[in-house]
């Protein structure tokens, strides 16, 4: 599959704004984000305006729209790096391809810049391989297949239903881990894409993600809120809880998640020292939920991505509650993301 | 912290821990290419097919090696669990290795070199993989997070980051890849690499990763550049019963990895598969191949269910106890499929019947008549 073939309106690049002047951003990502719709979702807690680029062919979404569309107490579901996800509940698109504001083109170790919206959505297209390990890695790509041994009933693949990509420069690392090594800095470019299997968790970072909307949109949960969250990475984990979630229903009505490709460039954002200075819940927070899944079964009753939502946030509510009130209120915000879902896309 | 385990300092080679077991039928000829990397470790070739033939190996080899005759002398009846004329007969090597590691590798494989053009010693990635944990519970964005350069990536549990033992370490090919006789019919010009110099992708398939097979996912596991803890799991590397006499070849290793993963998942270790690279140069015939592994093709339809489903008894708590569990459940439910399963369902148990015999205290030492100490 080649850049001529992606249909390009079949595509919305949602970005959350936490920075405010998306010149270089927009910039820097412009020949590949050229002729491609652009939904940007202000961050209701930013003060000052964007300032946006022309040639782009551009939504923006600010507080007032969202209150208009969600209402005002909702609006609080989208601060932070949460307000991209009103942009997935918004778009009318297939697939959506979601890159923090923080992040440009990176070069392949032959130096050619890196079309991360492409390689999503290629990723996106072609089936994935969760049931079997292929130890070739993606079996649809040019010059790979499926290797000795591989059950030949498995090999069509089932819908993908998310690409999540990585990052050179600074990694998706947390606060404890980039502080100790405040120099380090991933420059491994590993040239795979592969499935995730079945039934292995994974954290799923919001920084480089794609997905298929239409397939599993409802289960992009905007829900797990730390308190005292901030605007760095290190201070959230609502992408690692949404992608645990997603991971477990794309499980459950066996779709395949995949990881690798493209690779964006990640530059300096926050002070991983000051950042572990915070209290730091997440910590906890995932030792909790880590058992919590591994043992989760959604019941066979569930095949549509929103009853998938409700019974998992039922379960979180019940078994997790007591625990912290962090998991009740993202049990709430999961009952509610759904019927947001729902009003907002019944609509149109 | 996966900060213990950088290679800053050198990899230790584990010479009088490891043995080399290599399966030959032919010639050993392309030990010399490996010479750098192999001359300090001792080898045990196992010689496949006509006993009478001479092997010729390189001179400044340490190795012992077996024969037919040899296996047939030092396993008495039970060494119809060793396959003939198929190099699932490396097993055998396996059981008469007294090390606590073993490398397999075959006789078409060379020294394979990374993108910079530097030769990969294969043998101390290999090494380096099994001394490092696995992450078997818990998948890492960054691949193996205990190699030099990697960590683990933000929402990776704590409690998690020490890692499994790692009990296996899988390595892949260059040049001609394992695909099986169908993929081979389709495509027979195709090496390891892509044929269009995308703008995205290098125009070699190398993936310059090494990573965990997440608990509860089974895998193709090739015997090609494979390592072991062979103190840990070797009990469970069983090659089955292939080749002469039997209707399946080419899935021996196939077998003994589906044994091994849910033995391995049992247990709580780890199994990594990528990095080291090796360069496979004989790509065998392919009708010749479809011949061998045509009820392979139909059976794996059966067995990868069994596979996945099966749940260990936590009252096997040793490798050989889970073993002799999956053959009799091997016999119980694969036996259905075809009466092979129950042939080698007795394979396995004599297998561990033999392994137990060779490698207990009062077991009879192996003697290879035709090893040499240089």
């Amino acid at each position: 599959m080649s850049l001529a073939e992606i249909n390009k309106n079949e595509v919305d690049i949602v970005i959350g704004a936490l920075n405010a002047d998306l010149t270089q951003f927009l910039t820097s990502w412009g020949p590949f984000f050229s002729g491609f719709h652009l939904i940007v979702v202000k961050d209701p807690e930013l003060k000052e305006e964007l300032n946006i680029p022309e040639g782009f062919d551009v939504d923006v979404y600010s507080k007032t729209d969202m209150e208009k569309v969600v209402g005002a107490s909702n609006s609080t579901m989208f601060s932070g790096y949460s307000c991209r996800y009103f942009g997935y509940l918004v778009s009318k698109k297939k697939y959506i391809v979601s890159i923090d504001d923080d992040c440009v083109p990176a070069k392949d170790p032959k130096g050619f810049l890196v079309d991360a919206v492409t390689q999503h959505v290629i990723n996106l297209e072609n089936p994935a391989t969760p049931l079997f390990f292929n130890t070739l890695y993606d079996p649809y790509c040019e010059g790979a297949d499926f290797v000795r041994g591989y059950p030949f009933s498995l090999r069509s693949g089932v819908p993908c239903a998310a690409s999540c990509g990585l990052w050179l420069n600074l990694a998706d690392l947390d606060a404890p881990t980039q502080a100790l090594k405040t120099e380090k800095r991933n420059t491994a470019y590993v040239d795979a894409v592969m499935t995730v299997p079945a039934k292995a968790m994974l954290p799923i970072s919001g920084i480089n993600i794609a997905f298929n909307r239409e397939l599993v949109g409802p289960a992009l949960v905007p829900a797990l809120r730390l308190a005292g969250e901030g605007k760095v990475r290190w201070e959230t984990l609502e992408d690692v809880w949404c992608g645990m979630c997603l991971k477990h229903i794309s499980d459950h009505l066996g779709y395949g998640v995949k990881t690798g490709l493209p690779y964006v460039w990640r530059n300096e954002r926050g002070d991983a020292v000051e950042s572990l200075r915070k209290k730091w819940e997440g910590m906890k927070l995932m030792e909790k939920s880590v058992p919590f899944f591994d043992s989760l079964k959604l019941p066979e009753t569930a095949l549509k991505v929103e009853d998938c939502v409700i019974e998992l946030a039922k379960a979180v509510k019940e078994q997790l509650g007591s625990d912290d009130p962090a998991f009740t209120q993202a049990a709430d915000a999961m009952v509610k993301w759904v019927q947001l879902w729902n009003s907002v896309n019944s609509s149109a | 912290m996966a900060q213990l385990y950088s290679s800053v300092k050198p990899t230790p080679m584990l010479k009088d821990e490891l043995d080399i077991v290599i399966p030959t039928i032919r010639n050993l000829d392309f030990l010399e290419m490996w010479r750098p990397f192999f001359e300090q470790y001792h080898l045990i070739i196992v010689q496949d097919g006509d006993p009478s033939k001479v092997i010729n190996i390189p001179v400044g080899f340490d190795y012992e090696l077996y024969n037919r005759n040899d296996i047939n002398r030092i396993l008495g009846p039970k060494a119809s669990c060793i396959s003939f004329k198929d190099s699932a007969c490396r097993c055998f090597g396996y059981m008469v290795s007294k090390k606590k590691y073993i490398y397999t590798i075959d006789d078409d494989c060379f020294v394979a070199k990374d993108p910079t053009g530097k030769e990969i010693n294969a043998l101390e990635q290999h090494i380096k993989n099994l001394l490092s944990p696995s992450t078997p519970h818990f998948f890492n964005t960054l691949y193996d997070p205990y190699r030099d350069g990697a960590d683990f990536v933000r929402g990776y549990p704590f409690s998690m980051r020490e890692g499994a033992i790692t009990a296996v370490s899988h390595g892949l090919w260059l040049n001609i890849p394992d695909y099986d006789a169908p993929t081979q019919l389709v495509k027979p010009l195709e090496k390891n690499s892509r044929k269009f110099d995308l703008p995205l992708r290098l125009p070699i398939l190398y993936v310059d990763a090494v990573m965990t097979i997440p608990k509860g996912t089974l895998f193709p596991m090739c015997g090609m550049n494979l390592a072991f803890d062979r103190e840990l799991i070797g009990p469970a590397m069983y090659f089955g019963l292939m080749g002469d006499g039997q209707p399946i070849g080419r899935y021996d290793d196939m077998w003994a990895g589906w044994c091994v993963k849910v033995i391995c998942d049992h247990m709580g270790w780890g199994v990594k598969t990528g990095l080291p690279y090796i360069w496979h140069s004989k790509a065998s015939n392919p009708f010749v191949n479809l011949k061998k592994e045509y009820n392979g093709i139909f059976w794996q339809e059966e067995a990868i269910p069994f596979f996945q489903s099966v749940t260990l008894p936590k009252e096997c708590t040793s490798v050989q106890q889970c073993y002799l569990e999956l053959a009799k459940l091997v016999r119980e439910k694969l036996g259905k499929v075809d009466p092979y399963f129950i042939t080698l369902a007795t394979g396995m148990v004599t297998w561990i019947e033999a392994w137990e015999e060779l490698n207990s205290a009062e077991g009879t030492e192996a003697e290879a008549p035709n090893g040499k100490n240089e």
